[in-house]
């Protein structure tokens, strides 16, 4: 059994309860860091563990919360990232409704680390019941003396408040995220200034994932240097993976980093194997964004070395051969899947959450979408999968976000690895069963472009 | 800018959007506006009409469009009427693999209304949406604030069934969501 450090009290019935949670060596990192740590040691700890964001990008913490700008007199502001919205993703709803208090817990002692008087926890607004649940948590974290003024007699104040969203993937990128919280349409700003600098209210913020805050409490608890003993190279400690799509046991597994992929879908402790015993076909292994991947290749890299679960593994052989650990969701597809018609979901999720704001995700995304749509219907051509390649390499490094290159990802990686399906769907359009029935656009002006294609 | 002075808020809803803007630093009272704006739909039939949205303006001292911009982009308000039930199916990926498709589909025949419609006696509505974050427990639908996971057709006729005479709306949050500060 690999070692679990932020579900290890997963199992303990009730452990989401203040009593229960304490119990259990709670909120003994926010007593270590505040009484025997300055915030700098607490900093430094974190460097040491190698943590590096779980929100999808993989960017060192330590480093991240060192670049937070420390003028005097202007407050610090760190947010927690409880957006999740990546297609594939569902650990932090997990990790939230299961030990909220391991949350608070983390937020309380990272924002000691980074001298912040008030946090935020801003979570996507489907998950209200998440929300009651965190406020709860909350409440009982000031009416035990964890949060308001002078904790545990030293001194330090600290504030936290749940902020909801209203519906949209973009506000998971991180200065949209800031918009939103202002109160305001979740448009990426242009970076620089990095939240580092100018963040919420125009103040020094740091903006970090759900699951790497809770990190933060087995670091402080244990040491950096035990943390990093975990895992292989600069993929250190645990990470959560949301398991989806055709595998036997779906669901959220802490697994140490470097297992190897092969070990994560077939055994029992994970995965538990492809649903009815079929065959594997393909696997996004990092949420929609990242390249989706041939069953050959996700299980063995282009030199035959076996994959493993870690970021440098994931992402050997670049975009040609590789792809990216990401968020960590994991959608399996088996060999009865049609390729095509899962890129159809994503393009047409991109083309729902694109803010607008840039022509070439704006239009592009929509594009996609169209053309996708076009050629399940039976009315492609072998021109169109050109064209879909042309439009995603068009978006690509293009836009203010990383939206529009998460949006051209899944459509160049599926034409690279399944060109083939593409093309099966343009040469044998009768052949195709149940080609009729998609669900159909609730955009007018879309359909009225379409119907003009 | 309409007649929002028909318009009104329980005096508990009024308190709540007023206690809401203690959570942020003077002067930054607009962070309340999305709270403030699922508030206000809960407790109006869940959409937001132009006077209701003029009223929440007025509550937290902000201009009218700067409501109607952020009430715009957001996929979780609604700017028109509603059924009863709302039914929110998830289409995206993982929900699809595992049958969301079907799932629609028969929503769309039992109600005999198609994905964006509202049933003539005015019960129910279906919408598809994106990943709701239960991918693991697909395929998924929202109702209100509740997930129903692992759907089977069964199921879905089950939950259609408790919606089938209920008198008020299906709401994301309830008036103790908020802690008050
Ligand atoms: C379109 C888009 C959506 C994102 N969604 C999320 C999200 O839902 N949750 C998250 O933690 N990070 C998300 N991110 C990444 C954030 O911008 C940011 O990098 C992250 O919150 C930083 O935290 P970390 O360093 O702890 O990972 C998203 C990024 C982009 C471009
Ligand atoms: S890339 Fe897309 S989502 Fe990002 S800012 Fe541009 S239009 Fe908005
Ligand atoms: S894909 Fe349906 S909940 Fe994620």
């Amino acid at each position: 059994m690999g070692r679990k450090l932020l579900l290890e009290n997963d199992h303990i019935e009730g452990i989401h309860s203040y009593e229960l949670y304490r119990k259990n060596g709670g909120y003994r990192s926010v007593e270590k860091a505040l009484k025997t740590m300055t915030p700098d040691a607490v900093v430094e700890e974190v460097k040491k563990s190698g943590l590096r964001g779980r929100g999808g990008a993989g960017f060192p913490t330590g480093m991240k919360w060192s670049f937070l700008a420390k003028p005097e007199g202007v407050p610090r502001y760190l947010v927690c990232n409880a957006d999740e919205s990546e297609p594939g993703t569902f650990k932090d709803r997990y990790l939230m409704e299961r030990i909220p208090h391991l949350l608070i817990e983390g937020m309380i002692t990272s924002s000691y680390a980074l001298g912040a008087n008030t946090g935020y926890i801003y979570v996507r607004g489907e998950y209200f019941y998440i929300i009651k649940i965190l406020e709860k948590a909350i409440s009982e974290a000031y009416a035990n003396g964890w949060l308001g003024k002078n904790i545990l007699g030293t001194g330090y104040n600290l504030d936290m408040h749940v902020q909801c969203g209203a519906g949209a993937y973009i506000c998971g990128e991180e200065t949209a995220l800031l918009e939103s919280l202002e109160g305001k349409r979740g448009n990426p700003r242009i970076k620089p200034p990095f939240p580092a600098v100018k963040g919420l209210w125009e103040c020094p913020t740091v903006v970090n994932n759900v699951e790497t805050i809770a990190a933060v409490v087995p670091i402080v608890n244990d040491g950096g240097e035990a943390y990093a003993a975990i895992g292989i190279g600069k993929s250190t400690g645990t990470k959560l993976i949301s398991a989806s799509g055709h595998i036997k046991k779906p669901g959220v597994y802490e697994i140490e980093l470097g297992i190897s992929v092969e070990e994560f879908i077939y055994s029992d402790e994970y995965c538990g194997g492809i649903l009815n015993d079929k065959k594997l076909k393909a696997v996004v292994a990092g949420g929609s964004s990242v390249p989706i991947l041939p069953a050959d290749l996700i299980l063995k890299t282009a030199n035959g070395e076996k994959r493993l679960m870690t970021y440098e593994s994931l992402a050997d052989g670049g975009f040609a051969a590789g792809t990216m650990l990401g968020s960590g969701g994991f959608i399996v597809m088996d060999e009865s899947t049609s390729i095509v018609k899962n890129l159809h979901t994503f393009a047409r999720f991109y083309h729902h959450e694109s803010c607008g704001q840039c022509s070439p995700c704006r239009e592009g995304t929509g594009w996609m979408e169209k053309i996708l749509h076009k050629i399940l219907d039976g009315h492609g051509t072998l021109a169109d999968v050109d064209l879909l390649w042309d439009i995603q390499r068009k978006i690509e490094g293009n836009t203010i976000c990383p939206l529009g290159d998460a949006a051209a990802w899944p459509v160049a990686s599926a034409i690279r690895h399944f060109r083939s399906e593409f093309e099966a769907y343009v040469n044998n359009r009768q052949s195709i069963p149940d080609v009729k029935y998609y669900f159909h656009c609730n955009n007018l002006d879309a359909a009225a472009a379409y119907s003009s294609l | 800018m309409s007649d929002s002075k028909n318009i009104s808020f329980t005096p508990e809803s009024e308190a709540l959007i007023k206690n809401l803007t203690k959570r942020y630093p003077e002067g930054k009272h607009k962070s309340a506006l999305l709270p403030a704006l699922h508030i206000a739909q809960a407790e109006h039939d869940g959409w937001l009409s132009v006077p209701v949205m003029d009223k929440v303006a007025e509550l937290l001292n902000l201009q009218p469009i700067e409501v109607y911009e952020v009430a715009s982009f957001y996929s979780m308000y609604n700017l028109k009427p509603v059924g009863k039930c709302l039914i929110e199916v998830c289409r995206t990926s993982s929900c699809w693999l595992r049958g969301a498709e079907d799932v629609v589909k028969h929503i769309e025949k039992r109600l005999g209304i198609k994905d964006g419609e509202t049933t003539a006696d005015g019960k129910y509505t279906l919408k598809t949406v994106e990943c709701l974050g239960s991918c693991g427990t697909a395929p998924m639908l929202q109702i209100g604030q509740t997930f129903h996971e692992n759907l089977t057709l069964d199921k879905v006729d089950k939950i259609l069934e408790e919606w089938k005479d209920a008198t008020n709306h299906s709401t994301y949050l309830n008036t103790d969501t908020f802690r008050k500060i």
